[in-house]
């Protein structure tokens, strides 16, 4: 399969995101990972780029000119694996040694030498937007003309790092760089505004000379047609402010924090497939 | 050092298309015949360094050579996590040269001094540990840190070190270099203070001693082939860096010991004292104080070369 972007049609890609949801709870209870509320919200961001808009070779996990995508927030990897096995990088069978002794999927995405598709690790915040600014500037240096796009969680733009990324990628005018804010209000320990005083992050963003478009994150042709549309025109990198819902997809986790770090029991599991409307 | 530093990457610059250098808002004019050959290849990132290092991975990861240069703290200290998680856990093939280490800088203050990166450079795995001593071996080691698969850290001194190696055919990773063979004491000093020890060894020569000198430029991976010969050839080993006692060269040649204790000779360690020097001066004076002066070293080895002898 050649370099190329899935471009899904959007009731394909809603399907595809319901799925995805619900593998990714029942991986949470089967395998006692963490983390559902982060995993859900950005469920919606994670399908349109990869079965939408991003050029990508699932037979050639590193042909050159392939756009970039890097999960900073890497503690959502329950979703990111999932995507990637449904995007053909490797059977979903591999999956089932979710966890296991010996297994490559932790909670946090490992490195690209470990499992193909990915372009970095994360795990500790604050790290895939610099490692993205890289990428984008190493583009330009070598003639290519790939997207870069990390994903950062609002919580995650308390770390420094991220707003010293921002500044270097401004003054670059690295265009084809994209970050995606997946805004669900929330971080690990609190509301992200009583935590930090982050908001209003479309004016930060702006401040910091990027072009900003701020979307529904559960809304996918909206998301599509941002990350198509990039670069954008203005000549700046190009921030994706999506505001989301911390749990979405399931009534009872939805805006409940709890699910940090709360795994279903199988009653939960069984009411959440129902409300996805698949299977269990 | 920083000169030869500027000079070398430039010319290895001119020969491979891949090396970018990165600067953490230092090296103005150091770096202007760089810019102007390679002005798509020079980026200064400003004070910033988290972002920096992080920068350095992402094109590292995109098939280039980033060599990232700033003061020795800035570089190393400051943005540490970001070298652990972006450089090593990815072996991101990136060159990390942190300049005026240890204490080059003295009279800028503690902030300014580095007697701590050989340590926590060193305990990082797939991290590749490189301390030259002088011009000589800058320029080898940095031509072979870019040659290597994974990441690379050398510190460097700041100008006018003495050159110690009239000429040097014989450098790679790894491998220490001896200057001169004895069988009392062997000096096995690491970075610009190999001067320092060539000095000692003249004075404790003088006395009657026979000593030896080696320079050890890779701290990681350790030349320990080399430290078995000389722990079974001589009667004392003493290893001498300008950092702290704990963790650098010494610390490094100690854990071997206790895994391979080849050979008889005793280990003494000349290294900066567990402290913050809140007295300020120049690098000679910061050394004195620091136990790293030459009469140091020698009234240190004759003392313990006296009493090894009398038995």
């Amino acid at each position: 399969m050649a370099l190329e972007a899935a471009q899904l049609p959007i009731p394909e890609l809603n399907r595809l995101a319901r799925d995805i949801r619900a593998r990714i709870i029942k991986t949470s209870h089967l395998t006692q990972t963490p983390h559902l509320g982060s995993c859900l919200s950005c469920v919606d961001i994670l399908v349109s780029a990869y079965f939408h808009s991003l050029r990508l070779d699932s037979v050639n996990p590193r042909a050159s000119g392939r756009d970039r995508f890097i999960l900073s927030k890497g503690h959502a990897a329950p979703a990111l694996f999932q995507v990637l096995a449904l995007r053909g990088f490797y059977p979903a069978t591999r999956l089932d040694d979710y966890g296991q002794d010996g297994s490559v999927f932790a909670e946090h995405p490992p490195t690209p030498d470990h499992l193909p598709g990915l372009e970095a690790a994360a795990g500790s915040l604050g790290h895939g937007l610099p490692m993205g600014v890289g990428m984008a500037l190493a583009a330009r240096i070598q003639g290519q003309a790939y997207k870069v796009v990390a994903l950062c969680g609002d919580g995650e733009c308390n770390e420094g790092s991220v707003w010293e990324a921002a500044m270097l990628a401004a003054a670059q005018k690295l265009e084809r760089l994209c970050v995606v804010i997946d805004v669900n209000r929330w971080q690990a320990a609190g509301r992200s505004a009583e935590v930090s005083g982050a908001e209003p992050l479309t004016d930060k963003w702006r401040a910091f000379g990027w072009s900003v478009h701020e979307v529904n994150g559960h809304d996918i042709a909206a998301l599509a047609r941002v990350f198509s549309a990039v670069p954008d025109g203005s000549g700046k990198p190009v921030a994706i402010v999506a505001n989301t819902v911390k749990g979405q997809g399931v009534s009872f986790m939805e805006d409940d924090n709890n699910w940090h770090d709360r795994i279903p029991n199988a009653q939960e599991l069984a009411h959440a497939l129902r409300e996805l409307e698949v299977a269990s | 050092m920083r000169h030869v530093f500027a000079d070398q990457i430039t010319t290895l610059a001119g020969h491979d298309e891949r090396i970018v250098l990165l600067s953490g808002d230092i090296g103005n004019p150091l770096f202007d015949r760089f810019k102007e050959r390679f002005p798509k290849r020079f980026y200064n990132c400003g004070a910033a360094e988290q972002n920096m290092i992080g920068v350095a991975a992402g094109l590292a990861l995109s098939g280039l050579r980033p060599v990232v240069y700033t003061h020795t703290p800035f570089t190393t200290t400051r943005c540490y996590e970001q070298i652990r998680v972006d450089l090593c856990y990815h072996r991101a093939p990136v060159v990390v040269v942190g300049t005026g280490a240890g204490l080059s800088h003295a009279e800028l203050g503690p902030t300014h001094h580095a007697l701590e990166d050989l340590a926590i450079m060193r305990v990082l795995p797939d991290m590749t540990v490189l301390a030259p001593c002088d011009e000589a071996e800058l320029r080898a080691a940095l031509t072979c840190a870019l040659r290597l698969h994974g990441p690379a850290y050398i510190r460097i001194g700041k100008q006018g070190e003495p050159r110690v190696h009239v000429e040097l055919s014989n450098f790679s990773i790894g491998h220490a270099i001896t200057l001169t063979r004895g069988h009392d004491i062997c000096l096995v000093a690491t970075g610009t203070i190999v001067a320092t020890a060539n000095v000692a060894a003249e004075i404790l020569r003088k006395r009657g001693f026979s000593v030896g000198v080696v320079s050890m430029p890779t701290i990681k991976p350790l030349d320990t082939g080399c430290l078995s010969e000389l722990f079974a050839g001589y009667r004392i080993v003493a290893t001498l860096e300008e950092h702290s006692r704990i963790g650098g060269l010494g610390s490094a040649v100690a854990e071997w010991r206790v895994e391979a204790p080849d050979g008889d000779a005793q280990h003494v360690m000349f290294g900066a004292d567990d402290r913050f020097l809140h007295e300020i001066g120049s690098q000679d004076y910061a050394r004195r104080v620091s136990g790293l002066a030459v009469e140091s070293i020698v009234l240190g080895c004759s003392a313990r070369l006296g009493a090894l002898i009398e038995i």
